[in-house]
């Protein structure tokens, strides 16, 4: 009983595999990190706004979201939303797993501008709203602005955080870097794509880890 | 059209509470247009809860802020229309720090005036000019010096034409070396005929430029008169503790 063929070998015989797992890894990320950012700027508008029921409601669902874990959100998306919405049964099943994706990120997100908006010094909005400036254009010309300096490095940093998460994806046959693994376990390769794909893993993180943070150093340059 | 000598704006038994706490128990005012007014006391005794109320930035928890002949706390109230009248100078002078100097004093007059670009430029160069600082238009607020910030705030207001201008300590977060050219263009301002309400620590100032001077402590206007009544021949015993202490 050998351990078979080396890490080195394996991956030189299907980097192609691996390479379309990580590719489908930022893809998939991206996207929930993207329409879960436009979900998540509504939700945060609703949060932030003095009307009760809408800020009730935002923020029961930014705590169910956030308290109950990522599988589980995929598996009832998985199995839950075909039966309860037929008319959804014609989808792929990677749209399901996508769509819990999006709204498990659109949670965070709405953490991360609200806390990018409450950020900015109250004194601002009241020097807007003083000169007669309407709660609109303060917003969007006053406060996003400043806001957006805090929002940016953090949404990139969520994004991070997506590409480890999507690993779970791989479960519902999603082709995304971790699904290699059942790929190649099918040809008997068990431990040697585990490591790889952790690698690829840290690879990506370190490198954007790293994107972010000159991300961070230029933006409060302009301070 | 508002003649000097006309009521500008009144207070109504003005209340507010935050929370359990009481800071204004019923005031009563009416400040005219062409008054100078300064607001003095210790801290916490809602002198700057009275100014804010003024323009609504606190809500009145009880009375009415009667601006100009319209009830500002009335819900059909357009309080953005009457805002616009009513200029505002903080403290922390709240510049907006993502806009050159140029952009802080046009973008309201563009944006809720409708006035045209060149327009507005035009005025805030001219308003800069004023105040010594046309060469820093196209500079952002972080190359400007406490003094400068502050200077910037009170035009950033007079670009909006107001008929009223509230101080909230215009000097308090100033280095001591740069309340002079910041009391200096509140100076000019008021030799201009602004109606101004300043709140403020700088006994000198008030006494100098105000017509009229009100003592607020625990929540009421313990005393008012003018600058020779207040400092110089005090009634209240409150009034007399307190200038004891900071004259």
């Amino acid at each position: 009983m050998g351990l078979g063929p080396s890490i080195i070998d394996v991956f030189l015989e299907y980097w192609p595999i691996f390479l379309k797992g990580a590719i489908g890894t930022l893809r998939f990320s991206f996207i929930a990190v993207f329409f879960g950012s436009i979900l998540g700027c509504l939700v945060s508008f609703l949060r932030l706004s003095k009307i009760k029921v809408l800020e009730t409601v935002s923020s029961v669902y930014v705590t169910v979201l956030r308290g109950t874990p990522l599988l589980v959100q995929m598996y009832i998306a998985y199995f839950f939303l075909p039966i309860a919405f037929p008319i959804m049964n014609n989808l792929s099943k990677v749209t399901y797993v996508l769509i819990a994706l999006i709204l498990n990120s659109s949670a965070y997100v709405s953490e991360i501008i609200r806390g990018g908006i409450n950020s900015v010094d109250k004194g601002q909005t009241e020097a807007a709203r003083s000169l007669g400036m309407t709660a609109k254009n303060t917003m969007i010309r006053i406060v996003l602005p400043q806001a957006i300096k805090n929002i940016l490095p953090a949404l990139a940093n969520e994004y991070i955080a997506m590409i480890k998460e999507t690993s779970m994806a791989g479960t519902f046959m999603l082709y995304e870097l971790m699904y290699t693994r059942v790929l190649l376990a099918n040809k008997f390769l068990i431990w040697q794509p585990l490591f790889i794909i952790a690698g690829i893993y840290l690879v990506m993180t370190t490198v954007l880890t790293y994107g972010v943070r000159m991300l961070e150093r230029r933006l409060s340059v302009s301070d | 059209m508002i003649e000097v000598g006309d009521v500008l704006i009144e207070t109504k038994d003005l209340r507010k509470s935050f929370g359990d706490l009481e800071v204004l128990k019923g005031i009563n005012e009416v400040i005219r247009k062409g008054e100078v007014v300064a607001v003095i006391g210790a801290s916490g005794g809602g002198k700057s809860t009275f100014l804010r109320c003024l323009n609504m930035l606190e809500e009145p928890t009880g009375g009415q802020v009667i601006f100009e002949g319209n009830i500002l706390d009335a819900k059909s109230t357009n309080l953005n229309l009457h805002r616009q009248k009513i200029g505002m100078v903080f403290q922390q002078f709240n510049v907006f720090p993502h806009l050159t100097v140029l952009d802080n004093i046009t973008i309201t007059p563009i944006l809720e005036k409708k006035v045209k670009k060149e327009d507005a430029e035009k005025e805030a160069y001219e308003l800069l000019r004023r105040i010594g600082m046309e060469d820093k238009a196209n500079e952002y607020p972080r190359k400007l010096s406490g003094g400068q910030k502050q200077r910037l705030a009170i035009v950033r207001a007079m670009a909006m034409h107001p008929d009223i201008m509230l101080f909230d300590e215009p000097t308090s977060a100033l280095d001591p070396e740069m309340v002079k050219e910041v009391l200096e263009v509140i100076r000019e301002l008021t030799r201009s005929g602004m109606t101004c309400v300043i709140v403020t620590h700088e006994m000198g100032f008030a006494r100098e430029i105000a017509d009229r001077v009100l003592f607020i402590d625990g929540g009421i206007i313990v005393e008012e008169g003018t600058p020779e009544e207040v400092f110089e021949h005090p009634k209240n015993e409150r009034t007399k503790e307190f200038l004891s202490k900071v004259l």
